[in-house]
């Protein structure tokens, strides 16, 4: 019943248009289309399963993420991008009754192994999440957490080192230079959700994962993370969920298109959203569901 | 349908449903008002009750802070005290201070009066408007100067109950309440009143002694000490076994049929009556573990194991309320469960923990029944000076003096009350202080 269901809410527009999917030539089942493997993966997800109890929420994903770019995953909601950005680095763990099959490897070390511990791949591949979401404490608080639980400072004047050049890099230490030890939560939105990015990169992780960063920010704040996303890129790989198909446009050196737990179609950004390959895709970049 | 105008429709529309909230706008007004009122009149009915409890309480209670004191030159007659040397403590011990004060009653009324009966009913009923206790001030006024031997020095002795309430009572309406005073034992005191040798004066004794047969002689010491080392007790024991019970729960154990059972149980003790935890304590630390009966130790046990399952609920319920993206902002940094469970969740949910706990330690101050099961209603004349020593509680003091006979008990019981109430205010005051320092600490 269920996915007869969301077979005719897919349906419907497109018969609006004079140009019903074929299912079974563009159907769910089939491989994903693109470029989803390269020989230069910063992490690689190999035949990915996920479940929340008896219910798939990812099915059978392989994905390349290659070295210092931005990969965007877009796609309707529910359809299991950020679900799969949270395997990335294990944060579905903290999750009960989520159950994750399949390989993840990072510089070609399988995460999910049985040895792996989550804090230093964590301390690895960082995470940005939707709402911003600074401790209850000052930002100089904020910024250090990272850096002391993982020990990576021993003295006070390296921490402040550490501090200030995390704020400089999410381009927020002229705003708050002045009041350092002012709470964290009382910054703007677009402040706010700076500072996390701050955090993140003041463990100097190799991959940050954003999951809708803007969803929650004014067009001038998201303009400014937008910016630091590239700056970032050179020294970072960044995996990035959004909602917003510009956005996507705008900061991704590839995109993948997720469509019901499945993968779709991954390639360039510019081929997806000039020369989509996949109807799909080309239905959802067109804004004729999601 | 899509015929009609749609400007016609929607004015139509726009002017009915204007109307009709019109209408109804005075009734949800009234509405409205009602349901402001009834909270007021709650909130009024709360605090009407309050005022009636604390008024009656303190009416009644407050005299025993105060008590009646006679002035009496004492000939301390070294024949009379049967004694050689005023600077031997084991001669002091053993001397006859009722004699000496029999002595200079008599003197003293004679005094006044000319005469009084001769008869040793006479003398009796005279040394009867002192308190047996004033032995102890002769005695002390002796030790401290022992060259005062053969000398009459006048001192202000305690009167007993029955003189103290006949002169409150005097005070208070002007007609006297004579109780077990006999005619000529009034005129006596009122001869004293007359001649201003009666004073009121603060009741240090209230404050310093334990339980006593004598109500001008009793004092809430040994329960207070009582109370206080089984709170220590409860407080040192129920706050982290039952924040680590919470933690574990919350953030470790599984979602599982084992855990829905604790959770249950937990909840099911909470609303166990606390007599059966007296039973308990009674069958195993003082049946299993043979502890002695009485002593604060096994109070303070039994009333953790009585407020454990409060704290318990009430720091779940302070984890649950940490927001989960704090949580999601520690892990995805790396912290390690440990370090999120410390550094963030703890902090967070202290405020709401430690208003759980004090509502849990509030409970157990008040706490009676468990403590009857454990022989803590005894009659307890010493101080305690540790754990071990046998004590009253407060409550169960009150308990004891509302049960006696003697009127002058009634406001010792009102006193202690006030006692009570002042140390749970003190108590709930410290935890609103610490809870608004947590939460700022926090902003």
């Amino acid at each position: 019943m269920s996915s007869n269901s969301g077979y005719n809410r897919l349906f419907d527009p497109m018969q609006e248009t004079g140009r019903p999917l074929d299912f079974a030539q563009h159907g769910l089942g089939n491989k994903t289309v693109g470029n989803s493997f390269s020989d230069k993966a910063k992490m690689s997800v190999r035949n990915l399963n996920v479940y929340y109890d008896d219910k798939q929420a990812i099915h059978d994903v392989s994905l390349d993420i290659n070295r210092n770019e931005v990969m965007a995953m877009i796609g309707p909601s529910g359809c299991g991008k950020s679900t799969f950005l949270r395997c990335l680095n294990r944060m579905n763990d903290t999750i009960d009754n989520c159950k994750v099959e399949g390989e993840v490897t990072l510089d070609e070390h399988n995460i999910y192994d049985r040895k792996q511990d989550v804090v230093p791949l964590r301390a690895r591949v960082g995470i940005v999440f939707q709402k911003p979401n600074p401790f209850p404490k000052s930002i100089y608080e904020n910024v250090a957490y990272g850096p002391r639980v993982h020990g990576l400072v021993s003295r006070r004047a390296q921490l402040d080192e550490i501090v200030e050049d995390s704020l400089r890099r999410a381009s927020l230490w002229d705003e708050v230079k002045d009041r350092l030890f002012s709470s964290g939560t009382g910054l703007s939105g677009g402040q706010q959700q700076r500072l996390c990015i701050a955090r993140t990169i003041a463990v100097n992780p190799e991959v940050i994962l954003m999951d809708e960063p803007c969803s929650a920010l004014d067009p001038i704040a998201t303009a400014r993370i937008e910016e630091l996303m590239a700056d970032l890129s050179q020294n970072f790989t960044i995996a990035i969920v959004t909602h917003s198909m510009q956005q996507a446009a705008r900061v991704s050196n590839r995109t993948a298109y997720f469509h019901m737990g499945r993968l779709i179609e991954v390639n360039d950004t510019r081929r997806v959203f000039t020369n989509p390959e996949h109807a799909l895709t080309e239905a959802y970049i067109t804004g004729r569901f999601g | 349908m899509a015929k009609m105008t749609p400007n016609t429709v929607s004015a139509r529309k726009h002017v009915d449903t204007m109307a009709l909230v019109t209408r109804n706008l005075g009734k949800r007004k009234r509405a409205e008002w009602r349901f402001r009122a009834y909270g007021v009149a709650a909130i009024l009915f709360g605090f009407a009750c309050l005022l009636i409890l604390f008024s009656d309480i303190i009416a009644k209670g407050h005299g025993a802070f105060f008590q009646t004191q006679v002035y009496v030159q004492v000939p301390l007659n070294a024949q009379r005290l049967q004694i050689t040397d005023p600077s031997s403590t084991a001669q002091l011990a053993k001397a006859n201070y009722d004699s000496v004060i029999e002595q200079g009653l008599i003197e003293d009324q004679m005094r006044i009066n000319g005469a009084i009966g001769s008869t040793a009913a006479d003398k009796r009923q005279l040394l009867n408007l002192i308190s047996t206790g004033a032995v102890y001030t002769v005695e002390e006024t002796l030790s401290d100067t022992p060259s005062l031997l053969n000398q009459t020095v006048g001192v202000w002795l305690v009167a007993d109950d029955d003189v103290d309430n006949y002169v409150k009572s005097l005070g208070h309406s002007g007609e006297g309440i004579s109780g077990r005073l006999s005619q000529q034992q009034q005129g006596w005191v009122d001869n004293w009143i007359a001649h201003e040798q009666v004073r009121q004066a603060f009741n240090t004794t209230f404050f310093t002694s334990g339980d006593s047969r004598e109500p001008e002689q009793a004092g809430i010491r040994s329960a207070l000490m009582g109370s206080l080392f089984m709170l220590l007790v409860t407080i040192g024991l129920s706050f982290p076994i039952g924040i680590a019970a919470a933690i574990y729960l919350e953030e470790y154990a599984p979602k599982n049929g084992l855990t829905d059972f604790i959770e249950v149980n937990i909840n099911n003790l909470a609303a166990v009556p606390s007599i059966i935890f007296g039973l308990l304590g009674l069958a195993i630390f003082i049946g299993f573990f043979d502890m002695p009966r009485s002593i604060p130790l096994v109070g303070g046990l039994v009333l953790t194991l009585m407020t454990l399952p409060t704290i318990i609920i009430s720091s779940r319920a302070a984890i649950k309320a940490v927001p989960p993206s704090i949580r999601d902002a520690a892990y995805g940094l790396g912290a390690s469960k440990m370090q999120v469970v410390l550094h963030h969740v703890v902090p967070l949910a202290m405020p709401g923990m430690l208003t759980g706990a004090i509502i849990g330690f509030a409970q157990a101050l008040g706490e009676t029944a468990p403590l009857l099961m454990i022989g803590m209603v005894a009659f307890i004349v010493d101080v305690p000076d540790n754990l071990m020593d046998p004590s009253s509680a407060l409550p169960v003091q009150i308990f004891l003096w509302a049960d006696s006979p003697e009127r002058a008990f009634v406001e010792r019981t009102s006193a202690a009350i006030m006692v009570l109430l002042a140390f749970l205010i003190t108590m709930n005051g410290l935890a609103v202080w610490l809870r608004h320092r947590l939460g700022r600490s926090h902003q």
